[in-house]
């Protein structure tokens, strides 16, 4: 069993107690503890259940590489699913349950399928799932839902904060070993502006459970000095608990710092995510070690070497009183000595390899009196939620069992793989080193940056240097390199730290133990623990012809679980260059991609929740609207009144009313929205006629013009007023949505394509607060407030005047999108809010009301008007809504023009603009399609056009429409047929789009 | 007339590590013309006695602040009430020479964003290098707060002067707010 030792724990205090619960179980650990430690000191060996077949798993690693323990963690705002129990700080109170088990952990009905595991192969849902099709949807669908994913899907908001953090700096260190430390050290020494990111709380790494020396004291005591002289460097920034998640092009890096996991009370955000830029990154990210492929390697008690000596050493915690070492390599024996160290029984060490001359360590362990079994494997383990026993045979054979030995923990070891994954994430390729078995980083072919020149590099055990001494001096080069590719230069008098070597017989590469296993033993040796993917899958997928190291990663689901193969990605692949009989190489690996270790999706997020999860754009008016019953409808970022709902209007009625109110009464709108634009210079007047289809240098001094804007596409992309100011100043009015595109429109043609004409743009848009005045009423009102003159003689229709009203200084268009007497009035925005107050007060004997967008799209639909974006929609043009009028046949040129001639555009069969009325007054859907006759290639009914807007005009007391024809214009009073989505087909009569006051009188009075 | 009135009516809020405050109603005039011809130049002096700023720079003389804003465009900031007077002198100065004046006060909104973490605070939300070394009083940076466009520069230590659009007022003095909650200092710039 796991239990507490007695002594031991460099990490923990002893004297202090947290309380936690597994499963509704209470357990107590201590202060330092993981999660994952807790719960081995608690004899907490089962902690879940694997993907496919529900096998019982435990706790395989100490750190994120950890495949097997992800718990639920707290509940409610706090709840957290898929943590690992290895990186999870223990504190008070911390509530955990297990994963995937029903009904629960200790007896699962899942477990099930390890019975169909033969029936249940690599590919099996490709296979299986295929066919009979109808069934996919309603049954195989809804089983594969049920069945897919670990964790619990949380279910109430996340009740933290979390935020970004912009740093820059020189030199970024990812990994605080020893490695990072150093070559901070180094670059720090030249001045250079330095972020080291450490992702555990603690700094040095693996060296103090490893042991070793660093300039001739024991690695901790370097570790502590080379620390205070990092944290007394102004150049320097320190940061724990913050892992350096993935690196990006342009020396973009992301860092993420767990602020308050460990300390759930404590206040401020949860999550950090460090968005760094940094001139060099060095990767210190140490190696993680492998798992051995013998059958039952994923027995909970199976562990890696190295996590059981980090257990015994950082939290006092063994795995097993009676501990089979089993490895390639002269590392595992470490642990060997740690477990005896500790007072703990080690049966054997069965070593796979076949060395005659016995190395340091063996000779170590044998005088330890411990049983040295070279050439030895494990045939397979004993146990089903535990350990109980290993079969051993000769690594040679095919499993033969030559006798058992009773323990009840496995620590393996398959050598070490450096961690090459933020080496990757930009490129850096890799090589396969042959002494140790691995992928390493390789210097030749590193990430480069926009330069050309190398912006990651690596350093100690990432880079392949496992001993300490070519670590720190790998640092140390590291730290040199970077210098120089920046441009920078170490100190003449730097020296690398000194560490010590230890003498070490070479590792050999085992892939599957015994070599020869049987199909038996191979079906229960696991490759990728938490998908439930073994030799026997990938052995399959190769035999079945998925070469690709890519296809065979998805067809068997290997290294795709919440690990992304940390511990299964080479394993994997020199099993399928096996099956396949090609080096490893050859094979490759899949593709690194980041974040290294999941990080919350509302770290992402970042402060972007709740009141600010989007910003809103309020005009000067906005509270207003808000305390008078305004519905608010979103237009782009800007919310607009949709409508004013009065009393118990429904809001169907209050729109109803603001528009037949604004048609006998008067009307307010709030139309400051809409985009301003002031244009000038010399060149301001040809620059307007390229953008425009229609004239606008011609425009007299005073006077307003609709103009339409085309793109070089020849499609409509903006519409609106434009107003001569003076001699070369124009003011252009937009679409709400298109103030600031257009504003970037004019601008990229001015500086890319007519850099020397003499304009300049400004937007002027926020500057003021404009407001329409409409109805038969609306002079009325402006006169009771006194001013300038807005008789017809004094300002014409389609004419501006800058002058006073009420007290207020304006400029007012008599401009017109509802047909009626209209005049809109910009003041500064910071009285926009006292003008339309003064106006509200002054109405309210004119039967005043004020009305909202969807009033103001009855209005300009009743006129017949377009709308950007109802009866536009980016593949629209100007001829296609009958504007040929606002096409200037003088001009010889104009955005739109030349692509206007093209033969699509001047086909006659694009479908045109023309008024729907339906016959029986009922609204039509919008969006509703015309359909003719016959069925195109897809044996859907033919389209011959559709809706573009549609609306109940309260005007007219029927619904009205505007729509694209085909060859709409020439088949007036034709009646089509539109088919809804709710079961009715509509037939709507082909009409004139003008429907209001066709003379256009009411708006010249 | 009425009295102008900024977007946020000056609301202040004393968060834990820093205080924002609106400041308004600001004067401010968009100047755009090719920053290195004499006219300009001289309509700078001549109407607000400022010269030209160093580009990302923002310069101060006697209440009167020119900020560098893009290679053909700078931002002239002065009391609310000075800026008719201040346009018409760089109108009249500028005449005959190609440039565009604008009065922009009502289009912004000005916050100050102050105290021993307002370097802090606004590293969260924009993608500027703040380490005291690398920006001082006297720098101006047109950027981003969090998703809006935003510019701004330190008149002194540890006080930030933040321009915004109008419109999105209330969202800059939100998430300003948000990024100053207790416990949320970061402790990296060190002086």
């Amino acid at each position: 069993m796991s239990t507490r030792l007695a002594t031991g724990g460099r990490l923990i205090n002893k004297s202090n107690t947290v309380k936690f619960r597994f499963n509704g179980k209470h357990m107590h650990g201590y202060e330092g503890d993981t999660l994952a430690s807790a719960l081995l000191a608690n004899d907490q060996m089962l902690v879940g259940r694997s993907f496919k077949y529900h096998r019982p798993r435990g706790i395989v690693a100490a750190g994120p590489e950890e495949p097997n323990a992800l718990v639920n963690l707290g509940s409610e705002g706090k709840f957290e699913p898929n943590a690992r129990v290895t990186t999870t700080e223990l504190f008070d109170g911390l509530r955990a349950e297990s994963q995937n088990h029903w009904p629960s952990l200790e007896f699962d009905v899942g477990a099930i399928n390890k019975h169909l595991s033969r029936f249940l192969p690599a590919g099996f849902y490709y296979k299986m799932f295929i066919h009979p099709r109808p069934l996919w949807k309603h049954v195989y669908e809804p089983i594969i839902r049920h069945s897919a994913g670990l964790g619990r899907a949380p279910k109430t908001r996340d009740e933290d904060t979390y935020e970004h953090f912009y740093a820059f700096c020189d030199v970024l260190v990812v990994g605080g070993g020893v490695a990072g430390l150093e070559a901070a050290r180094a670059a720090a020494l030249s001045g250079a502006r330095v972020i080291v990111l450490e992702q555990t709380a603690h700094w040095g790494g693996r060296t103090p459970v490893d042991g070793g020396e660093i300039d001739g004291a024991p690695a901790q005591t370097w570790i502590d000095a080379t620390l205070a002289q990092l944290a007394g460097m102004q150049n320097v920034t320190l940061r724990t608990r913050t892992m350096g998640a993935g690196v990006y092009d342009h020396g973009y890096v992301l860092g993420y710092e767990q602020l308050t996991d460990h300390d759930p009370d404590k206040p401020g955000p949860r999550h950090r995510l460090w968005r760094i830029r940094a001139g060099h990154v060095i990767t210190a990210t140490g190696a993680i070690e492998r798992p051995l492929s013998f059958a039952g390697n994923d027995i909970p008690g199976v562990m890696l070497a190295a996590a059981v000596r980090d257990y015994v050493v950082n939290f006092g915690v063994s795995v097993g009183d009676r501990t089979v070492v089993v490895t390639n390599n002269d590392d595992a024996y470490h642990t060997a000595f740690a477990l005896k160290h500790a007072g703990l029984d080690v049966p054997a060490i069965l070593d796979a390899r076949d060395i005659k001359q016995d190395s340091e360590v063996m000779t170590q362990a044998r005088a330890l009196g411990i049983r040295v079994m070279m050439g030895h494997a494990i045939s397979s383990v004993k146990g089903g939620k535990r350990v109980t026993g290993v079969t051993v045979c000769a690594q040679a054979g095919e499993g033969a069992v030559l006798e058992e030995i009773s323990c009840d923990a496995v620590a393996m070891s398959g050598g070490w793989s450096p961690v090459v994954h933020l080496w990757s994430h930009c490129g850096g390729k890799l090589i396969w080193d042959e002494v140790n078995a691995c992928f390493s980083p390789d210097p030749d072919r590193p990430p480069k940056g926009a330069d050309g020149g190398q912006f990651v590099s690596t350093a100690g055990a990432a880079s392949g240097s496992f001993q300490l001494d070519d670590a720190l001096n790998d640092a140390f080069a590291a730290a040199d390199g970077t210098l120089r590719c920046l441009g920078m230069k170490l100190p003449r008098e730097a020296k690398a730290a000194k560490g010590s070597r230890r003498e070490e017989a070479p590792m050999a590469p085992v892939w599957l133990m015994p070599q020869g296993a049987s199909v038996k033993l191979r079906e229960k040796a696991w490759l990728d623990y938490q998908n439930d993917v073994k030799v026997s899958d990938v052995r399959l997928a190769a035999q079945e012809g998925f070469v690709s190291v890519e296809h065979a990663k998805r067809y068997t689901t290997l290294g795709m679980a919440t690990d992304q193969g940390k511990l299964s990605n080479i394993n994997g692949l020199a099993t399928l260059a096996n099956a396949l009989g090609e080096a490893i190489p050859n094979v490759g690996t899949t593709t690194f991609r980041p974040p290294y270790h999941p990080i919350s999706m509302a770290s992402i997020g970042g402060e972007a929740r709740d009141a600010v999860f989007q910003p809103i754009r309020r005009t000067p008016m906005h509270d207003w609207h808000d305390a008078n019953g305004a519905e608010w409808e979103p237009v782009g970022q800007w919310r607009r009144p949709y409508a004013y709902r009065r009393g118990g209007e429904s809001t169907h009625d209050a729109v109803s009313n603001e528009v037949k109110n604004t048609r006998e009464n008067m009307g307010l709108l709030d139309a400051s929205t809409l985009g301003k634009l002031i244009v000038k210079g010399p060149d301001a007047g040809k620059f307007l006629d390229m953008l425009y289809t229609n004239m606008m240098s011609t425009l007299k001094i005073g006077k307003c013009r609709y103009g339409l804007m085309c793109n070089d596409n020849g499609f409509l992309i903006d519409d609106g007023v434009v107003a001569r100011i003076d001699e070369d100043t124009w003011l252009c009015h937009t679409t709400t949505g298109g103030a600031e595109s257009i504003h970037a429109h004019m601008e990229e043609w001015l500086q890319t394509e007519w850099w020397d004409w003499k304009v300049y743009v400004a937007n002027v848009t926020e500057q003021f607060a404009q407001i329409a005045v409409v109805g038969p009423n609306a002079r009325k009102a402006l006169e009771k407030l006194g001013g300038m003159d807005v008789s017809k003689e004094a300002l014409g229709f389609m004419e501006w005047a800058d002058g006073e009203i009420g007290g207020f200084k304006c400029r007012v268009y008599r401009i017109s999108f509802s047909g009626e007497l209209s005049y809109e009035i910009a003041v500064n925005a910071s009285v926009g809010l006292a003008f339309w107050e003064a106006l509200m007060a002054v109405g309210e004997d004119l039967g005043l009301r004020p009305y909202g967008t969807e009033a103001l799209h009855i209005l300009r639909a009743e006129k017949g008007f377009i709308m950007i974006g109802d009866e536009t929609d980016g593949t629209v043009i100007p001829q296609d809504l009958n504007l040929h009028w606002a096409l200037s046949k003088k001009k010889e040129d104009y955005l739109g023009k030349r692509a206007h001639l093209r033969s699509h555009m001047a086909d006659p069969n694009r479908w045109k603009l023309v008024g729907l009325e339906t016959v029986d007054g009922a609204v039509l859907p919008d969006g509703a399609y015309a359909v003719g006759t016959g069925k195109n290639d897809n044996g859907q009914r033919n389209m011959i056009g559709r809706v573009t807007s549609s609306y109940y005009s309260p005007t007219l007391d029927k619904g009205i429409a505007m729509g694209l024809v085909h060859n709409g214009p020439d088949r007036m009073g034709e009646v089509l047929e539109f088919p809804g989505t709710d079961g009715v087909t509509y037939s709507a009569r082909i009409v004139d789009p003008v429907f209001y006051d066709k003379e256009g009188e009411k708006q010249n009075v | 007339m009425s009295d102008p009135v900024s977007a946020l009516k000056n609301a202040t809020y004393v968060a834990d590590i820093a205080e924002i405050k609106e400041v308004g109603p600001v004067g401010m005039i968009t100047l755009r013309g090719d920053l290195a011809s004499k006219p300009v130049q001289k309509a700078c002096m001549t109407a607000a006695g400022l010269k030209i700023p160093q580009q990302r720079h923002c310069f101060t003389q006697d209440g009167n602040s020119i900020a560098w804003m893009s290679p053909d465009e700078v931002l002239i900031i002065c009391a609310y009430d000075d800026v008719a007077a201040m346009l018409g002198k760089l109108n009249n100065a500028l005449k005959g020479s190609h440039a565009l004046a604008a009065n922009v006060s009502d289009a912004r909104a000005v916050f100050d964003v102050s105290g021993p973490s307002a370097r802090e605070v606004m590293a969260k939300l924009a993608p500027v290098d703040l380490d005291p070394s690398q920006f001082t009083a006297g720098m101006f940076r047109r950027t981003r707060i969090a998703q809006v466009p935003a510019a701004f520069w330190m008149p002194q230590e540890d006080m930030f002067r933040v321009i915004c659009f109008r419109s999105v007022a209330q969202y800059v003095f939100d998430v300003l707010g948000v990024a100053a909650q207790p416990g949320s200092e970061v402790g990296v710039f060190r002086r």
